[in-house]
């Protein structure tokens, strides 16, 4: 089996426990001084793919792991999140960096860890199933296509098995289906495929150190050019309140006042 | 944004553990935590506490005060409740408002009076019969002066989390809960001044700051903040996560109103941060426990909530060497240091035991014989975070710190907190707790656990093994204030335990000029001890307010003083 050379593409989006706020022109959501974290999705891509190297049992990929690589395109402070990874077990991280308040949409993407898978000669690319901010749910499927590798998606369980063979469980509606296929591959990831951890101070301090290597688009040949324009964003509409009876009597009038019985 | 709401990674994470956890041991304790886990770290709604129907195990169960203590003999200066008495109440405040037990008592009036009778750690467990919830400052004041006549002993009660046995009755008290009084009177965006009537659960109060406009943050925070009221909160004095950095109540009270026994209401709610105009005698509320009057509400000073906040797990070698981290945080941390916690190994081992968990440091060479969190509050993210990063670098290169982590993520710094914030209540699931939370210079604060520790295995009552009482004696506390919370976790009730403890306790922290009770109060379990930390002069002076303020004494009687 081949050793594995794995792109883990991340993300930096508002922190899920957050509460995002539609901002006053309703183009967006407000996200200045908002805490942001990595996608907690990618988070789950980002420790599969160490679980895979450190893990020695049998079921784990045979041919051992070359490279584990990071990759964000995000404005500068997507640097943190790299670092994280970096501390939680990548090798190596890749920055392209993006202006404060550029987007790319998901074929953009898709178009770019093209260009890196081919560059880092990747055979395996981890990436969340979708990521919490637009919640597209294609860049995997787009990425599978652009390389014409097979794809599984909203993986809960990866397994090795001999001759490049990879089984990955997925999750499906009202539960799980298995499918195989051989690398190269691309696998999104879903909630229950592991428990991310904790990453140990002495491995943050030696992450904060470590170089990233800064990209651009141009260096990749992307444009990021948009074929969507967001007109308006709002707020889900406020929930009723409810309202509070005194006794068994007022619920049952209150009740057949509704029509409810 | 559709994915927000159902994506739950907590969630998940501790509900995937809680269907293991089952599977291995099908305790309905065990879910009742794993599930109150859950709540605790993925919403911020108020979580009623009481919920947690489990803890139990070991100790003599639900048993009565009054037969646990028979030494406690009921005062017959007081009358007995007569429906005359309930038929005045009732007219008085509407029959939504009262639970009576006195006019047609039934098992089912005894289900509804329990929660009022038992307290948070059911030790206590009182003979009440009646529970009144006025809804209004003048109703709390026509109810305490009708008792006040009558002489009907009353105990105010907020979210009855209280843990020295003072929010519930030991005979027939009538139970005053305020949980009705829960309206947010007025906020000042610009003074940050909170209104609040006292029946407001603290989550409730911090949540309504947070989304103001220019959110603010409630200056207490405490493990109970789902249940507990800031009457309660008041009342107590209540220290918790927080006092590091935003001070004591009797700092951030700007006012407060009460009611006196005789129906007097005091109105004393003021806002301003500055009043030099005679005694201050809203002061003398603020810890009262229920025995001067009931407060119906509260004027409170809040700060701006910070924008910036950062949680690390340290691991380290000796309680020397976080006394060391302490000492490093205040100087490169100072300003922005919001919380200094400790935690020993047994402590941790209790909660992993409890909810199944693995620790975050485990695999860090762990475990470590302490642990310490350190909590950073800031408006610039990338100013706290520079300077956080300066600080764990420095103590890890100069060897005070073996291991610890960093919350990535809220979600991350959550779980933090809850391996600090789940002791009590883990401790609780796993049977009876002696709880001694009291306040020692910092040099010698650990010294008093391991005295215990060494004192009860002398006695040969801890270890292993079902045969002995005593399952830990364990260390934790808010190392930021000196105030450490001793526990010892039983197995089950033996009272060789309590004669190896006690006055041996007391006597240490006597010795070392420090406080048997820092931060939970006296209550009924403190009550004789406190001439271990106040001289006769100061227990006389005390005496004398109670008995102007509560000449008949009906407030809160049999505890405190
Ligand atoms: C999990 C847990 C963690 C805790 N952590 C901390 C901590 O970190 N720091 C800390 O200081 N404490 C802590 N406590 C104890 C703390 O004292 C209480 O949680 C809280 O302050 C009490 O509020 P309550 O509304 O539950 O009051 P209760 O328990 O109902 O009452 C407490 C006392 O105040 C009196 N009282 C209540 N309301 C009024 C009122 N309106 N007027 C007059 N008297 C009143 C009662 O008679 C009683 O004597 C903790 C408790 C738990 C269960």
């Amino acid at each position: 089996m081949s050793a594995l050379r794995i792109l883990v593409p991340i993300k930096r989006v508002i922190d899920y426990a957050v509460k995002v706020r539609v901002n006053k022109a309703q183009t967006g959501v407000e996200t200045a001084g908002v805490k942001h974290s990595i996608n907690p999705f990618d988070d789950l891509s980002v420790e599969e793919a160490t679980l895979i190297r450190e893990e020695k049992l049998g079921r784990r990929a045979p041919g051992g792991v070359e490279e584990i690589c990071a990759f964000s395109a995000g404005p500068p402070k997507a640097q943190e999140i790299l670092r994280t990874a970096l501390a939680r077990g990548a090798d190596r991280a890749i920055h392209v960096e993006l202006k404060e308040g550029e987007d790319l949409e998901p074929l953009s993407v898709a178009k770019l860890l093209k260009a890196v898978v081919e560059q880092q000669k990747s055979n395996l690319v981890i990436l969340g199933k979708q990521s919490i901010d637009d919640d597209a749910n294609q860049t995997g499927q787009m990425l599978a296509g652009l390389l014409g590798w097979p794809q599984a998606t909203q993986a809960c369980k990866i397994e090795f098995g001999e001759a490049d063979a990879v089984s990955v469980t997925q999750e499906i509606d009202g539960g799980t289906q298995t499918v195989r296929a051989k690398l190269p591959m691309v696998i999104t990831t879903d909630l229950r495929l592991n428990e991310p951890r904790f990453a140990t101070l002495p491995k943050i301090m030696k992450a904060k150190k470590m170089p990233l290597e800064k990209k651009t688009l141009a260096d990749y040949g992307v444009s990021g050019e948009k074929r969507l324009k967001v007109l308006k964003v709002i707020e889900p509409p406020p929930r009723q309140g409810g309202g509070k009876v005194e006794n068994v009597d007022g619920l049952i009038s209150k009740l057949k006042e509704l029509g409810a019985i | 944004m559709a994915c927000r709401q159902p994506l739950t990674p907590v969630l998940r994470r501790l509900t995937r553990t809680a269907s293991s956890e089952i599977g291995r041991h099908s305790s309905k304790s065990q879910q009742a935590l794993l599930r109150t886990t859950i709540r605790c770290l993925s919403t911020s709604q108020p979580r009623p506490l009481r919920q947690t129907p489990s803890r139990r195990t070991a100790q003599a169960k639900d048993e009565f005060t009054s037969t646990k203590y028979p030494e406690i003999q009921r005062d017959e200066r007081f009358a007995r409740l007569t429906p005359e008495h309930v038929a005045h109440f009732r007219h008085l405040l509407g029959d939504n408002a009262v639970i009576d037990g006195v006019t047609s008592p039934s098992a089912a009036i005894d289900d509804d009076l329990a929660p009022f009778n038992s307290d948070w750690m059911r030790k206590y467990r009182g003979h009440t019969q009646l529970v009144l919830k006025p809804a209004t400052t003048t109703e709390v004041s026509q109810v305490l002066a009708y008792c006040n006549e009558h002489l009907l002993a009353v105990v105010p009660q907020g979210g009855n989390t209280g843990l020295v046995g003072g929010s519930v009755p030991v005979f027939d008290e009538i139970v005053l809960s305020l949980s009705r009084m829960n309206a947010i009177l007025s906020f000042d965006p610009v003074s940050g001044v909170l209104v609040a009537e006292a029946g407001v659960i603290l989550e409730a109060a911090d949540t309504y700051l947070a989304s103001a406009a220019s959110p603010h943050i409630f200056p207490l925070d405490l493990g109970a903040k789902g249940s507990c009221q800031l009457g309660g909160n008041l009342s107590t004095n209540a220290g918790g996560l927080r006092l590091l950095r935003y001070g004591s109540l009797h700092g951030t009270v700007l006012g407060l109103e009460a009611v006196l026994p005789s129906g007097l209401v005091v109105d004393d709610l003021c806002t301003l941060r500055k009043n030099n105009t005679g005694y201050d005698l809203k002061h003398l509320f603020i810890g009262a426990e229920g025995t001067l009057g009931a407060i119906t509400k509260v004027a409170i000073h809040c700060p701006r909530r910070p924008a910036a906040q950062n949680v690390a797990l340290l691991g380290l070698p000796s309680y020397e060497h976080c006394r060391r981290a302490f000492s490093e945080a205040k100087a490169q941390l100072s300003e922005i240091l919001s919380a200094f916690e400790l935690m020993d190994a047994g402590s941790q081992a209790l909660v992993t035991q409890v909810t199944g968990n693995t620790h975050p440091l485990a695999d860090g060479g762990g475990p470590h014989p302490f642990y310490c969190l350190v909590e950073t509050s800031g408006s610039n993210a990338e100013h706290d975070s520079e300077k956080l990063g300066a600080f764990l670098e420095s103590v890890l290169d100069s060897g005070i710190v073996a291991d610890g982590t960093l919350a990535a993520d809220e979600t991350q710094a959550r779980t933090l907190w809850a391996w600090r914030e789940g002791i009590t209540e883990a401790l609780g699931h796993l049977g009876g707790v002696y709880k001694y939370d009291v306040s020692i210079p910092l040099a010698d604060m650990y010294a008093l656990v391991e005295a215990t520790r060494a004192r009860v295995a002398e006695a040969g009552l801890i270890g292993e093994g079902d045969e002995f009482p005593v399952r830990a004696v364990v260390g934790y506390g808010h190392m930021g204030d000196a105030n450490l919370h001793l526990n010892v976790a039983t197995r089950r009730f033996d009272e060789r335990v309590e004669g190896v403890l006690e006055p041996f306790v007391y006597e240490w922290i006597q010795e070392r000029q420090g406080s048997i009770s820092a931060e939970h109060g006296l209550g009924l379990a403190k009550k004789k001890y406190i001439g271990y930390s106040r001289n006769e002069t100061m227990v006389g002076l005390m005496k004398q307010i109670k008995g102007l303020y509560d000449p008949n004494g009906i407030m809160n009687p049999y505890k405190y003083i």
